[in-house]
């Protein structure tokens, strides 16, 4: 067995576990860093298939972003995650039924499952061979040029899940003390404050 | 190399734990939301797997839109959640049966 066997079975075994304990983790804390920790497992199976920007990029965003988020959000609400878990076992026979049926289905598929002949004739966007070309750049390339739509499509998106976020969280709350930058800058020295002179030993009267 | 038969497997196993997740934290949508998580990600392995083994690009490139949406929907998903909880003081999704503002 070579290193990339070891690796993929390192990376694939330690992102399912931590998937694993994701769902059955008890603090929702810890559920978010094993949800790290099987995004940055399942980022060392990209790198191995050589979609490097992808596992970046999954890197940056799923943990710097998503996953931040995430924590964010259950160490700000108060939650009593206690009582939310106590009847975790009444679903368990349930989860665990459609889980183990959706296996089968799979292995079904997966068993009787056999590629084309002709798949690799078919390609849309085969990857360049040429020297120099690595991944990003040839991802680039396909990007803001035959996918151009979609990507403007998926910055809307995007525009749209941040204005959304802001509306549906920002309130504003009466009776607490906010700076005014306006009323800052407009404030004259002349008229807030007085010089007095004050004589020795008489003092202000 | 690796077979893609190993990763679509690791996928596989993904997809389902994800499913198993949704329905064992019936009540916590919090990881309701990181099992959805875990099922676009499954997604996004069996993508890039065929794309590496068929030497096609245009499986990344959906891939990133996956990614695309799958952040998005994680950010307005926990607005909801927070605006939900600063209304109700509660995140029990059974209780979310009112539609009242």
């Amino acid at each position: 067995m070579g290193v990339p066997e070891l690796a993929f079975y390192g990376f694939a075994v330690t992102m399912i576990a931590a998937a694993l304990l994701v769902v059955v983790s008890r603090n929702p804390v810890h559920s978010v860093l094993w949800l790290i920790l099987a995004f940055l497992s399942s980022a060392g199976l990209f790198i191995l298939l050589g979609a490097e920007f992808l596992a970046l990029l999954l890197a940056i965003v799923y943990v710097g972003a998503v996953a931040v988020l995430f924590l964010f959000v259950v160490m700000m609400l108060d939650v009593d995650f206690a009582s939310l878990k106590a009847n975790m076992s009444k679903y368990f026979p349930l989860a665990a039924l459609i889980g183990v049926v959706l296996l089968m289905q799979l292995a079904l598929a997966y068993g009787a499952w056999t590629s084309a002949p002709e798949a690799r004739s078919l390609r849309d966007a085969p990857m360049p061979t040429a020297e120099g070309m690595h991944n990003t750049k040839a991802l680039g390339m396909l990007l803001y040029d035959q996918y151009f739509l979609l990507f403007q499509t998926a910055g809307l998106i995007l525009l749209v899940a941040l204005i959304g976020a802001i509306v549906l969280t920002l309130r504003h709350r009466e009776g607490i003390k906010r700076q005014d930058p306006m009323r800052q800058m407009a404030r004259d020295p002349a008229k807030a404050m007085e010089l007095k002179d004050v004589k020795p030993g008489q003092g202000l009267s | 190399m690796i077979g893609i038969e190993h990763y679509l497997v690791a996928a596989a196993a993904l997809f389902v734990i994800g499913v198993f997740g949704i329905f064992l934290n019936r009540k916590n949508i919090i990881v309701i939301l990181m099992s959805v998580e875990l099922i676009l990600l499954s997604a996004n392995i069996n993508l890039v797997a065929f794309s590496a083994y068929l030497g096609d690009l245009g499986g990344q490139i959906f891939s990133l839109f996956i990614l695309t949406v799958a952040a998005a929907e994680a950010a307005i998903g926990l607005a909801i959640l927070v605006c939900y909880h600063r209304n109700r003081g509660t995140i029990q999704v059974e209780d979310v049966n009112v539609l009242r503002g």
